[in-house]
């Protein structure tokens, strides 16, 4: 047991550090580029008055290690600074708009995992037949498929030629929780097709490779029922596999939702982030960024530890 | 070549269909000129012209004519993907078959910088540096392929590991064969194949990052023509129940399908050899 | 089998047909076997790779793996056509009436359930039993197979016993429900010689006390001999004979049966080393490690000119990393490798072109020794070209040559891939390219292992006729004293990292001996079909004056 203790122990100290370097990376991103920032961002025609005005604004006069730690410190508090666009604090602009994103990413989750769950174990159980090659072309399509593709698809066919779902998700803080999910079910439902193709196809070969391990045959040639050989033979070991899939999904998720939210002008994360870019709110972006990639991390680490807490051979070691 | 006929006959319908496309495209792109009844970036006629007489596809928000621009978008859209996925897997592969063959502290180094780019999300990562160092075209072909290359690493670097400890390469060694004659013609002939599918599906994943960030308006700028900015541009007219905005996503759709259908059956016949 | 003994008929198959999927299609690998199991009787499948004897044993069960199925004739289990049988009735009969051991234990246990659970499994499901009669029953099964700790064991997970173990307790798990019949699908195949001596022994308790009949698939007749009532020969999925053991083994037909049996007979005339001659290579008191775990400890070996040097050991014995230290892959941490008299240095990287040309290996795996992306030309080439600098007509009149020495015909496969060639012809080819570099000595690693054995047999004896006109040296590393008593001057035994034993063949094949050496050595099956119980015997009695023969199985 303390084997095990160790090795998670291992993993989230290894994803902290991750987290770590992966804002360093973020906030001194800057550094690497050549020339000044502040010229790049003004243009050329800044006179340099007002380039020494917006280096003091960014902090540009203070050495890069002070004003690291002290944007760590107030990402770590809740304070990230002001947008350079609009002056306001970032942490306002982010706090409800990641609401909105999570909530989005949650609505897709819930349709998709379980869906593409089902499809998956189906494909593999019923392997070579029509449906599993049906199933094969559909996917392999439909992950060819760009996201934005798939919106205006289903916008013109569920909103503009029959007018059953608004083609534009703008939600606020009052709207009413079904409302909400209601606004929010066609780029949830985008979100959907194109990560359950991914999860199914990832789960139908991890089912696959497991029926194919020696045990599987072992407990069918003991003459139990196929449901009990699934069940208590298959399932236990499936699990690692499956948690895994269903959680690189969820992180792909979160990124995916990025292009979604600005097809149906969703107030999202994704968003904020996409028109800061063109603004070049570095501030924002950076903290958006930084947000993005801790909650892919941490997917990426639940993953890593999950699937160690149910490896058999390490739940009892020798 | 009598062999290459003969592969192909065999191949499933998909792959004939997805073989047949990609040469489509090529020619579409290859010849847009000769093929478009206007110029790139001329405007001929009135905003969102209807389909039509002069205009098969109608206008765009410029008064630009779609048609043309589809063609042009082919060639550009496509020859940057195609240039961004070559840059991706020169250093991506170089370096993973380096860090294979030579291994101690060089692959350590390498793999745990891999491993940090590899644990930002690409399109997040992309986004934070277009906003540092603008948005271009170079700029973007620059950072996707490096983004990309660091897939392409780990996969050179697994298959080029699992070759590297066959028994003929340690016989190679043994003979007092050097670094270069072990990598060319050992490595390098056996790591062919799945690197080759890998190609086709980096491509995918390049062109529709590129896409991506096009219809965000952060990737090819205009006036050049794109698919991407194509569909951003136009997409207004969906809610008029004009289905021209979603042809060049379609455009898309089609090409990285017809690749995937081709690598598919590749990774499927490479796979059925081994057995 | 004579028709008047129907009513003891416990599996009658008429006519078997299977195919199984190569490439895109499908092509009939046993092409219509007929085979009758009386009840309690063993019979044993015997085939080299490709005989298609697991495939018929698992069609016994009226199953076919994915990839494989059944396409045409009769298989009578108790009257019932398992061929025509719908899965429900199968499945019925499995697991409680027929049931199955696989070649890997360690694969065939579901590593997420205890193996007392696995065990109860089949009669609690099968409804012959409840779980606490099946569990008291398991203990019982576990003491008679020899497993240790036989109360205990069952609340273990797989992954926590042993190779030998877990075949034993697969095989408690396969009697679970009393079964009529039990198919042994190369049960010790993957264990070590002396590990497998008390599985065998083990199971054939069970089966004599059980009056189970069992098929016994296997490529090894001498194991078969210990186990079988009669055997049946297969080749290429045709029967080519079947009979009693005893008198098939005194008197076989068939000449493929024959060869099989004269199999072991190969022996070379032993050569005494020369007196006062320097040996070729000389391994001094060599240490090494792989990073901080030890592997050999102070090991001396000399090989002297034109002589082979057996080194025996079973798997974890550090023969193979001796092998890799004197190549200079695995640098020693103390101690020398000399040549002719001339200290090599420990990294291959640091060694001359001439001192690397001048000790070549071959590997036991000729699949992966061979790069697939290369002409036969091109693998035999290089080392011409790269040591004696060679090229044009006279680089490919020295490939010629050497196929011809290897004797393959050079037209014919100085142009092939070598994925086009069999493991034999492969063999050959390693042979040849490790020739071309004119070597004094050659490295062989388990080099007949992966191959069929009358395969194996011709290479020894090629190997052998290449010492004698080229006046090549061998050191042999094998875990088979078959191998070790076709071809050896002088015999090396190891143990954990240490030379046991080492001394001259004829030496070695005479005890009494260090007890690993003697242990090692009885362990080996021969063709007699007594030499099990006798050998039982003579441990007991040995066991009684107090010296215990038994492999270190944890």
């Amino acid at each position: 047991m303390s084997q095990i203790l160790k090795m998670v122990a291992q993993r989230f100290a290894l994803g902290f550090l991750t987290l770590f370097i992966v804002s360093l990376i973020i906030f001194l991103g800057i550094e690497l580029l050549p020339g000044d920032i502040a010229e790049e961002i003004l243009g050329q025609s800044a006179t340099p008055e007002t380039v020494a005005a917006f280096r003091k604004e960014l902090g540009l006069d203070v050495p890069a290690h002070i004003r690291y730690f002290d944007w760590l410190w107030g990402m770590l508090q809740g304070d990230m600074g002001r947008s350079l666009a609009n002056k306001r604090e970032i942490s306002e602009l982010i706090g409800l708009r990641f609401g909105n994103t999570l909530f989005l990413a949650v609505t897709a989750a819930a349709i998709s995992v379980p869906l593409a769950l089902t499809l998956g174990v189906l494909a593999a159980l019923y392997r070579h037949s029509f449906y599993d090659r049906a199933v094969n072309v559909v996917t392999l399509s439909s992950i060819s498929f760009p996201e934005f593709f798939v919106a205006y698809i289903l916008i013109f066919l569920v909103s503009v030629t029959f007018p059953i779902f608004p083609s534009i998700a703008n939600i606020s803080d009052a709207t009413p929780f079904w409302d909400k999910v209601y606004k929010v079910l066609l780029p949830a439902l985008t979100l959907t097709l194109v990560v359950v193709a991914h999860m199914m196809r990832m789960t139908r070969a991890a089912i696959i490779n497991l029926l194919a391990s020696p045990y599987i045959e072992m407990a069918n040639l003991k003459g139990l029922s196929r449901a009990r050989v699934i069940v208590k033979h298959a399932l236990p070991n499936a699990l690692a596999p499956i948690i895994n899939v269903v959680v690189i999904n969820l992180a792909y998720l979160i990124v995916g939702v990025v292009v979604v939210e600005v097809v149906f002008v969703y107030p999202g994360l994704g968003q904020l982030m996409v028109d800061s870019v063109s603004k070049r709110d570095l501030p924002v972006v950076q903290a958006s960024a930084m947000i993005f990639a801790g909650t892919y991390v941490l997917l990426n680490l639940l993953a890593d530890i999950l699937s160690i807490l149910t490896n058999p051979r390490l739940l009892h070691p020798r | 070549m009598n062999a290459t006929l003969k592969l192909l006959a065999s191949a499933p319908w998909s792959a004939k269909f997805g073989i047949f496309i990609i040469l489509g495209y090529a020619f579409v792109a290859i010849f847009a000129p000769v093929l478009t009844p206007y110029g790139e970036t001329e405007i001929v006629g009135a905003e969102f012209e209807l389909w039509g007489d002069g205009f098969i596809l109608g206008t765009d928000s410029l008064g630009r004519d779609m048609l043309t621009r589809l063609i042009y978008g082919a060639r550009n859209t496509i020859g940057i993907a195609f240039l961004t996925t070559i840059l991706a897997f020169l250093l991506g592969s170089v370096t993973g078959f380096l860090a294979a063959a030579i291994s101690g502290w060089v692959d350590q180094l390498l793999s745990r910088v891999v491993d940090v780019l590899m644990a930002i999300p690409a399109l997040i990562f992309g986004l934070l540096v277009l906003t540092i160092v603008g948005t271009s075209i170079t700029n973007m072909v620059l950072v996707i392929a490096v983004l990309e290359s660091t897939r392409v690493f780990r996969l050179a670097r697994a298959v080029a590991m699992g070759i590297v400890v066959m028994d003929y390469v340690e016989a190679a060694r043994l003979r007092g064969e050097g670094l270069w004659w072990i990598m060319s013609r050992e490595v390098l002939p056996n790591a062919l194949p799945p690197l080759v599918a890998e190609f086709g599906l980096r491509f995918c994943f390049v062109f529709l990052f590129i896409s991506a960030l096009s219809f965000l308006g952060l990737g090819i700028q205009p006036p050049t023509a794109d698919w991407g900015s194509m569909v951003r541009d136009n997409a207004t007219l969906i809610t008029f129940g004009d289905i021209t905005p979603l042809m060049p996503a379609a455009a898309i759709a089609l090409l990285t399908v017809a690749v995937n259908f081709v690598v598919d059956w590749f990774l499927h016949k490479a796979s059925g050899l081994k057995e | 089998m004579s028709e008047q003994s129907d009513q003891d008929i416990l599996l009658r198959i008429r006519g078997l047909r299977i195919e199984g999927m190569s490439g895109d299609s499908w092509q009939e690998i046993v092409h219509g076997v007929d085979l009758d199991l009386r009840k309690g009787e063993v019979l044993g499948l015997i085939g080299e790779s490709g005989a298609g004897k697991s495939t018929i044993g698992l069609a016994a069960m009226g199953y076919a793996r994915d990839g494989c199925r059944i396409t045409g004739g009769e298989i009578l289990f108790d009257g019932m056509d398992l061929a025509a049988a719908k899965d429900s009735e199968k499945r019925h009969l499995w697991g409680s009436r027929i049931s199955y051991v696989a070649q890997s234990a360690a694969a065939a246990f579901n590593p997420a359930h205890r193996l007392i659970d696995q065990f109860t499994e089949a009669p609690v499901q099968h409804g012959l039993s409840d779980k606490a009669t099946s569990e008291a029953e398991a203990r019982e099964l576990f003491a008679r197979l020899q497993l240790p700790d036989p109360d205990g064991i069952g609340q273990r997970y797989p992954h926590q016993v042993s190779g030998g173990q877990l075949q034993r307790a697969m095989t408690a798990m396969a009697m679970s429900c009393k079964p009529d019949l039990i198919i042994f699908d190369e049960p010790t195949t993957a264990l070590d010689v002396t590990t497998q001596i008390e599985v065998l022994a083990a199971i054939r308790d069970a089966v004599e006390a059980f009056g189970t009949a069992a098929i016994y698939i296997t490529h090894d007749l001498a194991v078969v001999a210990q186990m079988a009532d009669r055997i049946m020969v297969l080749r290429h999925g045709n029967l080519v004979e079947e009979g009693e053991t005893r008198s098939m083994l005194a008197d076989p037909k068939e000449t493929y049966t024959q060869n099989l049996l004269a199999v072991r007979s190969f022996k070379s005339a032993e050569m005494a080393n020369p007196v006062g001659e320097e040996p070729l290579l000389r391994v001094d008191n060599v240490t090494a490690a792989y990073g901080k775990i030890p592997v050999l400890h102070g090991v001396s070996v000399d090989i002297h000119k034109k002589r082979t040097v057996a080194v025996v050991g079973e798997s974890g014995s550090g023969k193979s990393t001796l092998a890799r230290v004197i190549t200079g892959l695995l640098p020693a941490a103390s101690g020398a490798v000399s040549y002719n008299g001339e200290i090599l240095p420990p990294n291959y990287r640091q060694r001359s072109k001439d001192q690397l040309r001048r000790m070549q290996m071959i590997y036991q795996m000729p699949d992966t020794a061979l790069n697939p992306r290369q002409r036969i030309r091109d693998i035999i080439g290089r080392p011409v070209a790269f040591y004696l600098g060679l090229s044009g007509k006279q680089l490919e009149d020295r490939v010629r040559e050497l196929l011809s020495l290897i004797e393959l015909e050079p037209d014919d496969y100085i142009d092939r891939l070598s994925t086009e060639l069999s493991g034999g012809q492969k063999q050959r080819i390693c042979i040849a390219r490790a020739l071309a570099a004119e070597p004094q000595l050659i490295i062989c690693d388990e080099v007949t292992s992966a191959l069929d054995q009358l395969v194996a047999e011709e290479i020894l004896k090629l190997l052998q006729r290449l010492q004698d006109e080229l006046d090549l040296s061998y050191m042999f590393i094998t875990h088979d004293l078959a191998t070790v008593r076709a071809i050896a001057d002088e015999v090396v035994v190891m143990l954990q990292g240490e030379v046991v034993e080492h001394g001259s063949k004829t030496e070695m094949f005479k005890p009494p001996h260090h007890d690993y050496t003697d242990l090692l050595l009885s362990s080996v099956p021969e063709m007699d079909p007594d030499w099990l119980d006798d050998l039982l015997a003579e441990r007991a009695e040995l066991a009684k004056q107090g010296r215990v023969l038994k492999a270190a199985d944890h």
